[in-house]
């Protein structure tokens, strides 16, 4: 099980003294903030990507590449990449690149975007979104899997004989997940893939996505990856902790009632009760998070937002202490009870060269042993040259495949 | 065999009767508002001619103004609460809806808007519907055909000829030259839904929320791979 923080870069006056750090101050806070959720002993860092103010992150692996260099173990995500208004070539050779200085630490979540003018800003239309978030991933996908391409699409410059550069670290591409709020084609096409799925589950209630990730789970089984129960599932959650639970309800109200996002509107009270927002002490957060399973079903990566709404960094280094010393080793134990060995963890770098070479492994001893039938009956060589073309280690072909998958509309981007 | 023999369950007992769910969307603002008169006033009369016709009818009141603040948490937010929540699924299988709003500044109510602004696009698709709306004066009678009719016809519904405007003065006084009285005017638009409503199947429709579109396919279309 992963743990973590997903970031929406959101630069954001603190209301309860009209201060705005500076886009400086704020990048630079969030060097210090991934630094410190390696610290405490999360796994997982994300940033989202915006090409409008209030948010400063459009570059997202300039700033995981320095994040990388700053950091030893900490895997380096995003939240989401935009599949749709970026040239999938650039995306597959800058996460390329980043996959190698980062020895491996990365992977990515694919979103589609909500903010209307950023399509026609990168030549889109959002009315495509689905389309263009489709057809841009199955060249992402090709891309970081065959070495020379040929394309020819509706959305972009056709491509003949292209090879994306550097190629993946160890020949196995970052994995993927599909972050969708509401999009069934999202949910079909990380199951497709066998790509993981991530439900931002920030801003709608359980119900929803209980819905969406049987869905995928469902499909995820349909297309051959694994059983339903083997589907990667990430969840998005929100927290804010003090030791009384009280005093963490008085210090966060302030910045939930002038939240960019859901400032205005619903009570704290109303908004903890319908969304996994949980306001309180530590063991408050754990028993919110403990439970998602029995909703969720056992799943694979859980991301808090953590620094937004214009908290101080102060603030939420101390709630990433709350996290990373309180609650995640506590979930962690929790959620290992009972749960079935079947169901993977999180993907790695490291376990997905595993699988690929074990796949690997079972396609040659697969191979040898249909040509030692072959070979007894006398055939003519026609099986063999079959066997080997289904299992000359095609990642589609591998039930056990990983591969990867992305795309996924997050916290600050609500259809 | 006698016919008294028979199973309440066999297939060959008197055949099931019709039933039909109908709607009714009050966005009266004052207790008691002369919006949800009108409103109840219709659905006396449509679901008596339902009645009559052997139809069970259930009735389902979704008075806006106790949903005002969830309707304004979802503009914002994006999604309804619970009790919101309900309204909208209650529309969504619907065979027949009743939409009254008063007339504010010449055309619906911003609640009355706000309301239909969260509902799902195609939730209302052949919805059968009656509009109506209540007013200080008659002279607003036309903001139902130039403002509340296009906004169902958008949204797919089926809107019926008779939309019902009642003005104050509507509820003390008598037909005249160029229009019938309130009574009748409400019993056309009753007569009027309940046949739209009865040819409705709606509420036996399954809904699949993950339906995908047509010729979807998880990597593209266009020729591409």
């Amino acid at each position: 099980m992963q743990f973590g923080i997903f970031s929406v870069s959101d630069v954001t006056a603190d209301p309860t003294n009209n201060t705005t750090p500076t886009e400086h101050q704020r990048i630079k806070d969030i060097v210090t903030i991934a630094q410190k959720v390696e610290e405490v002993g999360l796994d997982v860092f994300a940033l989202g990507e915006h090409h409008n103010p209030p948010f400063f992150s459009s570059s997202p692996t300039t700033t995981l590449g320095y994040i990388a260099a700053k950091t030893d173990k900490l895997l380096l995500s995003t939240s989401t990449t935009l599949i749709t208004t970026n040239d999938p070539v650039k995306i597959a050779e800058d996460y390329a690149m980043l996959q190698h200085l980062a020895d491996g630490r990365v992977d990515l979540m694919m979103g589609r975007g909500n903010t209307g003018p950023v399509y026609p800003w990168f030549g889109k239309d959002i009315r495509e979104g689905i389309p263009l978030a489709i057809e841009n991933y199955a060249l992402l996908h090709r891309l970081w899997r065959e070495e020379y391409v040929n394309w020819e699409g509706k959305f972009r410059t056709p491509l003949q004989g292209f090879q994306a550069t550097p190629r993946p670290l160890d020949g196995v591409p970052p994995f993927v997940w599909h972050g969708s709020i509401r999009s069934p084609e999202i949910a079909e096409q990380a199951a497709y893939y066998g790509d993981g799925f991530f439900a931002n589950n920030i801003f709608w209630p359980k119900e929803h996505y209980m819905q969406l990730i049987g869905y995928y789970r469902s499909r995820f089984e349909h297309y051959g990856h694994g059983t339903a129960q083997q589907a990667i599932v990430g969840l998005g959650g929100q927290a804010f902790m003090a030791k009384n639970s009280q005093d963490a309800v008085n210090q966060f109200r302030p910045y939930f009632d002038n939240a960019p996002v859901y400032g205005h509107g619903p009570s704290l009270e109303d908004f903890t009760e319908q969304t996994p927002l949980t306001v309180g002490s530590p063991q408050q957060v754990i028993d919110r998070y403990a439970s998602m399973r029995e909703y969720f079903g056992d799943y694979q990566r859980q991301l808090f937002l953590m620094d937004h709404a214009g908290l101080p960094v102060k603030t939420v280094l101390e709630q990433l202490d709350f996290l990373g010393e309180d609650v995640v080793p506590v979930l962690r134990r929790e959620l290992a009870e009972n749960r079935p060995a079947s169901v993977p963890d999180g993907p790695t770098h490291a376990s997905l060269v595993a699988a690929r070479d074990a796949a690997e492994a079972d396609a040659a001893r697969e191979t040898l042993t249909v040509q030692d039938a072959a070979g007894e009956s006398g055939s003519d060589g026609t099986a063999d040259s079959a066997a080997e073309s289904d299992s000359d280690g095609s990642a589609d072909s591998a039930p056990d495949s990983t591969a990867d998958s992305t795309d996924a509309e997050l916290a600050s981007e609500r259809s | 065999m006698s016919a008294e023999s028979s199973t309440p369950n066999a297939e060959n007992a008197t055949p099931a009767r019709l039933t039909r769910k109908l709607v009714v969307v009050s966005a009266g603002l004052s207790q008691p508002s002369s919006t949800r008169l009108l409103a109840d006033r219709l659905t006396t009369a449509t679901v008596d001619r339902l009645t009559e016709r052997g139809v069970d009818v259930s009735v389902e009141v979704v008075e806006l103004r106790e949903l005002a603040h969830d309707i304004t948490n979802n503009l914002i937010t994006g999604f309804a609460a619970p009790k919101l929540q309900k309204a909208l699924d209650a529309l969504t299988s619907a065979d027949g809806l009743i939409a009254v709003t008063p007339i504010f500044t010449t055309s619906f109510s911003g609640l009355f808007k706000s309301f239909i602004d969260v509902i799902e696009p195609t939730a209302l698709t052949d919805l059968p519907v009656v509009i109506a709306a209540t007013g200080g004066t008659e002279r607003h009678s036309l903001a139902l055909d130039y403002a509340v009719r296009p906004l169902f016809t958008y949204l797919h519904a089926v809107v019926a000829p008779t939309a019902v405007y009642a003005a104050s003065s509507d509820w003390g006084s008598s037909a005249d030259a160029g229009s019938s009285a309130l009574p009748d005017r409400i019993e056309r638009a009753a007569a009027e839904l309940t046949a739209l409503t009865i040819a409705s199947d709606r509420s036996s429709r399954v809904i699949d929320p993950f339906a995908l579109p047509a010729g979807f396919s998880p990597v593209g279309g266009y020729g591409a791979q």
